[in-house]
């Protein structure tokens, strides 16, 4: 399990045209997402995420209204 | 004009009217019925014509179609945007930026999206916490205690009288005037509610005037001073958008905080899990919002057309229904079981599309922070038997008296 873990590689997408800011992403997982001024939200580390923190990741995709979230494994 | 509509529903199909307390008290037994029925698209006469889709994957569409649908009607009313006196017709409309129409929406949003940004409203969470435990000091040594009287309608109205400089003091004057303009609709316009939308223009330009004259660090003077391309706000845009901040900032969360609250009162277990574990609070709210939305909206359609098999005309309103979306059963597995822990939840509840609500952060520190503090400070409460829980009619849902006992305070 532990080197499938390592050797997986997955990322998260914020896809801006269809955020329209409900800031749930950020709010559950905010080691992957940030959000800016206007309170869009974006992938932090290119969207890489840390080993360890692939829940959180589908977590903010289930969770976000508009479908603007993606995940590459 | 089409002919006006009153008196009791004889059909929901062909006859209904979201704005009588018959659809406040049974909405989702009205909308399951009608869905076993066939008819996942019902209309009313009533208003001037008005459709209310009740799919999630109707309301999505509707939601996202500004080319069809325009915003300049979020409530519906006795008459149509076109019927009203002294019109601010579409792109803008009366109350900025929700009643406003692409592009021009994009750019009265942008201006007062960063207020409401989650960087900017977090730093309320003091604030919100103190005026929480403020109202619970207030109720004294109480065992009868009223949660909607006492508690959820104060803590929207302080925070954003705060946030636009309007005087704290106001509350009940602000409350007032939300139920005017939201609870009435199903009201005929008799000269006494005129007056006293007129009473609510004459206050709202009265403080106007005065943050001319004493600008200050609030909403209301960033307003006065804020330019879309180049060009300061109409005072009909300022006087607009400081409508909606107040009437939208208030009685929605109000609702939201109430209905958690009702809840919570009516579920021990549920509330017993989340006083032994209040991490698991902000989930729960995620699943109270999804399950007692709050608010439906409203659209206009802009030309005749055909949607999903009924003809709709010019000018009919048509409902955005959030509730009914969160409760599709094609969208949500049981969507009819409240599951405070709920994983997947992509609820409507703060709208879809371009116009979700502007102040959905707010709201959602509000209603976190009022469980958290409900929650420490009475940690067992119930239902009082003796006494009624009414609830709001019209298009935001929520319990306007909430009669506790209770049982148990740290």
């Amino acid at each position: 399990m532990a080197l499938n873990a390592y050797a997986m590689d997955m990322r998260v997408r914020v896809d801006p045209s269809k955020c329209q800011g409900h800031n749930r992403c950020y709010a559950l997982a905010p080691e992957l997402f940030d959000v800016d001024d206007l309170g869009n939200a974006f992938e932090l580390n290119d969207g890489v995420v840390p080993v360890g923190l692939e829940d959180k990741a589908r977590l903010a995709l289930a969770n976000c209204p508009e479908f603007a979230i993606s995940i590459e494994e | 004009m089409a002919e006006t509509v009153f008196g009791p529903v004889t059909d929901w199909a062909t006859d209904f009217d979201h704005g009588s307390p018959a659809y406040a008290a049974d909405m989702h037994k009205i909308w399951d019925d009608l869905k076993t029925s066939g008819c996942p698209i019902a209309h009313t006469n009533r208003y001037g014509g008005v459709w209310l889709p009740l799919t999630h994957e109707m309301v999505h569409e509707i939601a996202y179609d500004t080319d069809h649908f325009s915003s300049e009607g979020p409530v519906v009313g006795q008459l149509k945007p076109s019927e009203v006196p002294d019109r601010i017709g579409a792109p803008i409309g009366p109350v900025p930026p929700i009643s406003s129409d692409p592009p021009f929406h994009a750019e009265a949003r942008r201006l007062l999206l960063p207020a409401f940004s989650p960087k900017k409203i977090d730093p309320w969470r003091d604030e919100v916490i103190e005026i929480c435990n403020k109202l619970i000091d207030d109720m004294g040594d109480a065992n009868h205690i009223d949660a909607a009287l006492q508690y959820s309608q104060h803590i929207p109205v302080m925070v954003i009288a705060r946030m636009l400089g309007l005087p704290v003091e106001d509350g009940d004057r602000f409350r007032g005037w939300v139920n005017l303009v939201l609870s009435g609709i199903g009201e005929e316009r008799t000269e006494e509610r005129m007056a006293k939308f007129e009473e609510f223009n004459q206050y709202l330009a009265y403080h106007v005037n005065d943050h001319m004259e004493n600008p200050r660090e609030d909403l209301i003077s960033f307003l006065l001073n804020a330019e879309i391309m180049g060009q300061k706000l109409s005072l009909e845009h300022t006087v607009g958008t400081v409508i909606l901040l107040l009437i939208a900032g208030i009685d929605t969360t109000w609702s939201g905080i109430g209905s958690s609250l009702w809840h919570l009162a009516s579920n021990s277990v549920d509330r017993r899990r989340l006083v032994e574990n209040p991490d698991m609070i902000p989930a729960a709210i995620e699943e109270f919002l999804r399950a007692y939305a709050p608010v439906t909206m409203a659209r206009i359609v802009k030309e005749d057309m055909e949607f999903h098999g009924v003809q709709m005309k010019q000018e009919d309103w048509v409902l955005l229904p959030f509730p009914a979306a969160n409760r599709d059963d094609k969208q949500f597995a049981n969507a009819h079981e409240v599951v405070i822990d709920r994983e997947e939840n992509r609820h409507a509840a703060f709208g879809l599309g371009i116009h979700r609500c502007l102040g959905s952060n707010l709201a959602r520190l509000e209603m976190n922070v009022a469980i958290e503090v409900f929650l420490k400070r009475f940690p067992d409460f119930s239902v009082d038997p003796n006494e009624m829980v009414t609830w709001s009619t019209g298009q935001v849902r929520g319990p306007r008296s909430l009669p506790f006992v209770v049982n148990a305070r740290a």
